[in-house]
C-alpha cells in the first residue's frame, strides 16, 4: 500500500525509535524532561523538514511522509512525537504555506533542521474551542511595530532552549461585519514583553514543552505579520484541518504501541498453569486493540490521500481525528488492563501510553468539535 | 578517493534464523537487512569521502533480494552500487567469496576498500584479511578509527591497554568495528530515500567479473556442514542474594565458570 520511498522512510524512522528513543525516554519523562539529545538526532534525519521543500532546507517530502514518521515514533512514545508534530504542522507548516519570501528565508531552514523549534499560539486561558470567542490577545500597529498584549495557554514548543518563535494569533481591529479580525504575528522567542511561564505540571506528555505565554506591550517589526492582515482564522483552519491527519497519525501510532507491547506480553505473563495470551478474554481484547488501530489507520491514510490530492478533506481529517483518539484511549486502557499491576508502573510502556492518550482526544479540537465539523460538513450546521 | 564498501545482507538478527534443509545454507528467502556492521563501513566510507571528497561505491555479493542492503547504503549516501549476482555463486564459503569479490573489486578499482569486521550470519570476520591476501594490498584489520592523508592511511584499533595505531600506504581493505555515538552509522534521510533510487545499480555476473566458475559455489567450498541442531534453549540464571557474602559469592560463580 505504500510507496517504496515511504515504506523506507517508515522503516527507518521505526529503526529510529527502537533504538535511539526506547532506550532513554523512560527516564526523561520520569524527570519531565525535554529530549533534546532525540531532537538533535531527528534534525540530523531531516524529520523536521519532511514536508519543506529542498529550496527552503526541507526534505521535499508530502505531509503523509511526516504522519508516517509520527505514527511510528508515537508507537513508542508521544512526547518526541507531539515535539515533531507542533514544530512542524503547527510552527513550520504556517511559514511555508502563508509566509513572505522574507520570512521564509529567515526561518525555515533552521526549523526544517530541526535547529529551531516554531510554536503556534492560538488557545487563551479564556478558551480554545471558541476561537475567536474566547480570544482576548490583540496587537495593534503602532510606528512601524505591532504591540501585542494579553496571553495564551498550552503552548507546545514555547519555551524551550531552541524554541525559535511563536506565531501569535492575535485580534488586529474589527471587520466591516463587526467581527474581530484576526492575524498571526511571529514573536521570536526572547522578545523583551513575552514572559514564558514555568512548564505546566501535566497528566501526560511530560518530555513535551508546555507553556502559559504573557505579553506586556510586546513589540515586534510590522514585517513580522504572517502572510496577510486579516488571514488568521483563515490560515489556522487550514492549519489545524492539516494538524488533526497529523494527530490522528500520532494517535494511531501510540494504539498501535499498546497492540505491540500487549502481545508481547499475553505470551510472556502465565497465569492459572498458561501464558495469559491462552484466554480468550486476553485474545478478544488484543484482537479489537489491532481492530482499532487499524481502522484508525485507514483513515488517517484515507484522509492524507485526499489532502495530497487537493481534494476537500476536512469531514475526513475530523473523523480521522475522532476515531484515532478514541482508539488510543481505549486500546490504552486495555493495554494497562492487560499488564495489570505493572500496567500501573511507570516502568513498563504502557502505563505512559494510558497518560498521553488522553490529551489526544482534547488538543488540536476536541472529540465534540470534531463531531461538530462533521455534523457541520453533512449540513447540519445551520439546523 | 574511490573508495569501495562491502555490504552485507543477512537474516534480520531479531527474527529466528535457520538453515536451509536442503544444502544446510542459510536462509536467505526473507528478513533480509543490512549487516550491522556493514552500516559502520558505510558510515565511515561516507566520512572518508566529506573529508577527502571522491566517490562511494558500494559493493555487494549475494542474490537478488540483497537490494535492500544496497538501497539502504545508497539512502546513507553512497553514491552507486555494483551488485555481483549469479546462480553459480550460491554456497560460497568464505574463501570462495573473498575470491570473487577480489576479482569484482579488480574490475572496479579502488584506493581503499572498506568492511564490517564480520558478518551477523556467518561470524567467521576473516573477509577482510583473505581479501586483502588476494589483492596483494596492505591490511589493518578491527579499526575503530580511519584516517587518510595523502597516500598514507592509519587506523586506530582498541586493545585492552588503549589503542594500537597501525598505519600503511594505500590502496588497502580496512575492517571496521562498532563504535559508539557520535560515530553511529546516519539514519537516511527523506532526501537520500528517494534519491536512492536514481543512483545507479550495476548488475553483475560471475562472467563480467572473470571468476572461474571451478573456484566458488558449494561444490568449491572448502568448509563444509556435515551436520548441525539447534542450539540448547537457554539455561535458568543464577541469582545471588547478598547476605554480607554477596561478592565472593558471585566470584565463586565466575570461577566455576571459569571466567575468572
Ligand atoms: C498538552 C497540551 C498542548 C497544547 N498545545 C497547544 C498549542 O501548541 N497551541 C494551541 O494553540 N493550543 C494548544 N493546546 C490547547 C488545546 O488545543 C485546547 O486545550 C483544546 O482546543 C480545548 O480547548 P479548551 O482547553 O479551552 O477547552 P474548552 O474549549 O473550554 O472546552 C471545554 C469542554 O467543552 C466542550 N465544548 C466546547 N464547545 C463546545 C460545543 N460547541 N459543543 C459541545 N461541546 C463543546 C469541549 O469539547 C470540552 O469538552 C494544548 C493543550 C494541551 C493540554
Amino acid at each position: 500500500m505504500l510507496s517504496e520511498d515511504h515504506e523506507d522512510l517508515r522503516k527507518t524512522v521505526e529503526a529510529f525509535a527502537r533504538d535511539e528513543v526506547a532506550p532513554v525516554i523512560g527516564d526523561l519523562y520520569e524527570k519531565g524532561e525535554f529530549p533534546y539529545d532525540i531532537v538533535r538526532k531527528m534534525g540530523a534525519m531531516g524529520l523536521f523538514g519532511l514536508p519543506i521543500p529542498e529550496e527552503h532546507g526541507g526534505m521535499g517530502g508530502d505531509y503523509f511522509a511526516l504522519c508516517l514518521a509520527l505514527e511510528e515514533l508515537a508507537r513508542v512514545d508521544s512526547s518526541v512525537a507531539i515535539t515533531l508534530e507542533a514544530a512542524v504542522s503547527l510552527g513550520a507548516m504556517p511559514l511555508h504555506r502563508f509566509g513572505t519570501p522574507e520570512q521564509k528565508d529567515e526561518w525555515l531552514p533552521k526549523l526544517a533542521a530541526g535547529e529551531l523549534l516554531g510554536a503556534f499560539g492560538l488557545t487563551e486561558p479564556g478558551g480554545g474551542s471558541d476561537v475567536p470567542g474566547g480570544m482576548r490577545t490583540t496587537a495593534v500597529l503602532d510606528g512601524g511595530e505591532w504591540v501585542i498584549n494579553g496571553s495564551k495557554a498550552f503552548i507546545t514548543n514555547s519555551g524551550t532552549a531552541i524554541t525559535g518563535f511563536i506565531g501569535v494569533a492575535a485580534i488586529t481591529g474589527r471587520r466591516a461585519d463587526g467581527k474581530p479580525e484576526i492575524s498571526t504575528i511571529i514573536v521570536p522567542a526572547g522578545t523583551p514583553g513575552l514572559v514564558v511561564s514555568e512548564k505546566y505540571s501535566k497528566v501526560g506528555w511530560s518530555s513535551s514543552d508546555t507553556r502559559e505565554l504573557s505579553f506586556t506591550d510586546c513589540r515586534v517589526p510590522a514585517a513580522n505579520l504572517l502572510g496577510q492582515r486579516g488571514r488568521g482564522y483563515a490560515q489556522f483552519l487550514q492549519t489545524l484541518d492539516e494538524g488533526r491527519i497529523a494527530i490522528a497519525a500520532l494517535s494511531v501510532g501510540l494504539a498501535q504501541g499498546c497492540v505491540d507491547e500487549s502481545v508481547r506480553y499475553v505470551a510472556e505473563r502465565h497465569a492459572f498453569g498458561h501464558p495469559i495470551g491462552h484466554y480468550q478474554a486476553m485474545q478478544f481484547k488484543v484482537a479489537d486493540m489491532e481492530v482499532r488501530a487499524h481502522t484508525a489507520r485507514l483513515a488517517y491514510y484515507h484522509a492524507a490521500d485526499r489532502m495530497l490530492r487537493g481534494l476537500p478533506f476536512k469531514k475526513e481529517a475530523a473523523i480521522a481525528k475522532l476515531v484515532a483518539s478514541n482508539a488510543a484511549m481505549d486500546n490504552s486502557r486495555d493495554a494497562t488492563q492487560i499488564f495489570g499491576g505493572y500496567g500501573f508502573m511507570n516502568e513498563y510502556p504502557v502505563g505512559r501510553f494510558y497518560r498521553d492518550a488522553k490529551i489526544l482526544e482534547i488538543g488540536e479540537g476536541t472529540s465534540e468539535i470534531q463531531r461538530l465539523l462533521i455534523a457541520r460538513e453533512l449540513g447540519l450546521g445551520g439546523l | 578517493m574511490n573508495i569501495v564498501v562491502c555490504v552485507k545482507q543477512v537474516p534480520d538478527t531479531a527474527t529466528e534464523r535457520k538453515l536451509r534443509s536442503d544444502d544446510s545454507t542459510i536462509d536467505r528467502s526473507a528478513n533480509g537487512v543490512i549487516n550491522e556492521l556493514c552500516e559502520y563501513a558505510v558510515e565511515d566510507a561516507l566520512k572518508l569521502k566529506e573529508a577527502h571528497g571522491g566517490e562511494v561505491t558500494v559493493l555487494t555479493m549475494g542474490p537478488d533480494q540483497a537490494t535492500d542492503a544496497i538501497r539502504k547504503a545508497l539512502a546513507m549516501g553512497a553514491d552507486k552500487a555494483v551488485h555481483l549476482s549469479d546462480e553459480a555463486l550460491h554456497g560460497s564459503d568464505a574463501l570462495s567469496t573473498s575470491y570473487a569479490l577480489s576479482q569484482a573489486l579488480k574490475k572496479i578499482g579502488f584506493d581503499v576498500v572498506i568492511l564490517g569486521s564480520e558478518s551477523t550470519d556467518a561470524r567467521t570476520g576473516m573477509l577482510a584479511a583473505m581479501l586483502a591476501e588476494r589483492l596483494g594490498v596492505p591490511q589493518l584489520t578491527l579499526a575503530s578509527k580511519i584516517e587518510v592523508d595523502g597516500s598514507a592511511i592509519s587506523i586506530h584499533r582498541q586493545t585492552d591497554y588503549g589503542y594500537d595505531k597501525v598505519e600503511a600506504t594505500l590502496p588497502a581493505v580496512v575492517s571496521v568495528v562498532e563504535k559508539p555515538d557520535p560515530f553511529k552509522p546516519r539514519y537516511p534521510s527523506f532526501k537520500g530515500i528517494m534519491a536512492a533510487k536514481k543512483k545507479p545499480i550495476e548488475k553483475i555476473g560471475v562472467a563480467d567479473a572473470e571468476i572461474d566458475p571451478a573456484q566458488i559455489g558449494l561444490a568449491a567450498a572448502w568448509s563444509v556442514v556435515s551436520d548441525f541442531t539447534a542450539a540448547p534453549p537457554r539455561g535458568k540464571g543464577v541469582v545471588v542474594n547478598d547476605e554480607g557474602d554477596g561478592g565472593t559469592k558471585a566470584a565463586e560463580f565466575l570461577v566455576s565458570k571459569k571466567f575468572i
